[in-house]
């Protein structure tokens, strides 16, 4: 242990950390898929003509946006003692991310433009139809490159896991860290794959915004 | 005792702790102010070294994790000799990570200034300094007070993260107290998630209050 930067270490550490990549791949995006209907159901209900719907999906957005993700997994980790660590782990992504969807939802929602609405009723369209054939697809498509962007942030999130006992990324660079006291090698490690894989994400994000933009 | 009272025995326990993230929340908010408007101006430069700096800085705490960037500081940087207390490693980890996303915010609202403003102001024969202070940023900041609430609000939330770098904050204490008293360990949780959303509604109001203030007598 006299040199700071061991290779060997790193390619040892990198090794392992390949191993969990697909744990971590998982949990963001079965997080995400999660996030991404729970997010529907507040905005739906957000725009509910029922007050307390209304109201109680803005306080669970307010809530759930306003208060930590790592104490919201150890709630959840405390409160369902029975459920497999990484299930937790996924509700509690899911969960958090769902908040800040269902804003994302709403403005998306809120610029298809007024006539869209009154050219369904004038076609006599239902309710369900109206939303699924004239709202909906017109609201999803501006708003795709913002819900890559909060992929993206929930990818980085998944770290905390570890928190909760899930073997992901973290958990095996500290359990190497405590094991061989190599911390130097393994949190730099697990910091390089996370920016490799995140960064080309986050580019390809901006150029579909920039294609977005354009086509506008 | 019943555990209404229990719970509210270790709300003394729990105020300590309150103490602590309320002290890394204002640090890590100042440390990161300040990296904002630094990067986000570097952005902005006639220099492309300069651009190109801060641009790696963002682009770098951006792209990895809160928690990664943490631990790096806490555990790693002892063996680069930098031995940094707990309190300093967790101020400077939020400092860095939210200071990079509000340079964005820096960034976008001074571009949103009319480039009119810049041209009128450099007719007049203001210096840059002054052009910048009575032209420019009173145009941008209140663009920027949103956003900047909502990283704040972020902030606020990064901060439960250093408890894991061993420094007693409320989550910390919850943990802690989570042990000692096993029977209560729900409440305590949903206890220290409503003290969380109390201190950000508390920004919330005040960032609305800062807004106003600084949209008074505009349209």
């Amino acid at each position: 242990m006299s040199e700071i930067w061991n290779w060997q270490t790193a390619a040892d550490v990198f090794w392992k950390l390949t191993k969990v990549v697909p744990v971590t791949l998982e949990a963001t995006f079965l997080g995400f898929a999660l996030a991404a209907v729970l997010g529907l159901v507040w905005a739906l209900m957000r725009r509910s003509r029922f007050r307390p719907v209304s109201l109680l999906a803005y306080w669970m957005i307010e809530f759930v946006r306003s208060t930590p993700l790592l104490v919201q997994l150890l709630f959840l980790y405390l409160a369902l003692p029975r459920f497999p660590v990484f299930v937790i782990g996924v509700t509690g992504l899911g969960l958090h991310y769902s908040a800040y969807l269902a804003e994302v939802y709403r403005g998306g929602i809120e610029a298809v433009p007024q006539g869209q609405w009154e050219a369904a009723r004038a076609l006599n369209f239902s309710p369900f139809k109206t939303w699924t054939r004239i709202i909906l697809p017109q609201a999803v498509r501006p708003i795709i490159p913002v819900m890559g962007n909060y992929l993206i942030v929930l990818f980085k999130e998944t770290p905390l896991l570890f928190t909760i006992n899930v073997v992901e990324m973290m958990s095996v660079a500290k359990k190497f860290g405590s094991h061989t006291f190599q911390y130097t090698e393994a949190y730099t490690i697990v910091g390089v794959l996370f920016f490799l894989m995140s960064y080309p994400s986050s580019l390809l994000v901006r150029w579909a915004e920039r294609r977005m933009a354009l086509k506008q | 005792m019943t555990s209404l009272e229990t719970l509210i025995s270790l709300l003394p326990t729990l105020m300590k702790g309150l103490v602590v993230t309320l002290e890394v929340f204002l640090l890590g908010s100042v440390v990161a102010a300040v990296l904002a408007f630094i990067a986000g101006l570097m952005r902005l430069s006639k220099f492309r070294i300069v651009r190109f700096l801060a641009a790696f800085y963002v682009e770098f705490f951006r792209g990895t994790s809160l928690l990664i960037q943490l631990f790096w500081i806490f555990y790693v940087l002892p063996f680069f000799g930098l031995d940094l207390s707990a309190l300093t490693a967790g101020v400077l980890a939020l400092g860095l990570n939210y200071g990079a996303y509000g340079s964005e915010v820096v960034r976008s609202a001074i571009l949103s200034v009319p480039r009119g403003q810049t041209e009128a102001a450099i007719a007049l024969n203001m210096s840059p300094v002054l052009r910048f202070r009575r032209i420019i940023l009173p145009q941008a900041w209140p663009l920027m007070i949103p956003p900047f609430g909502n990283l704040l609000i972020e902030l606020l939330k990064g901060t439960s993260l250093v408890s894991l770098i061993t420094l007693s904050d409320l989550t910390f204490q919850a943990m802690s107290l989570r042990t000692t008293v096993s029977k209560l360990e729900i409440p305590i949780f949903a206890l220290l998630l409503i003290i969380y959303f109390v201190i950000a509604y508390a920004v919330t109001l005040l960032m609305r209050a800062l807004e106003k203030k600084a949209t008074v007598g505009r349209a």
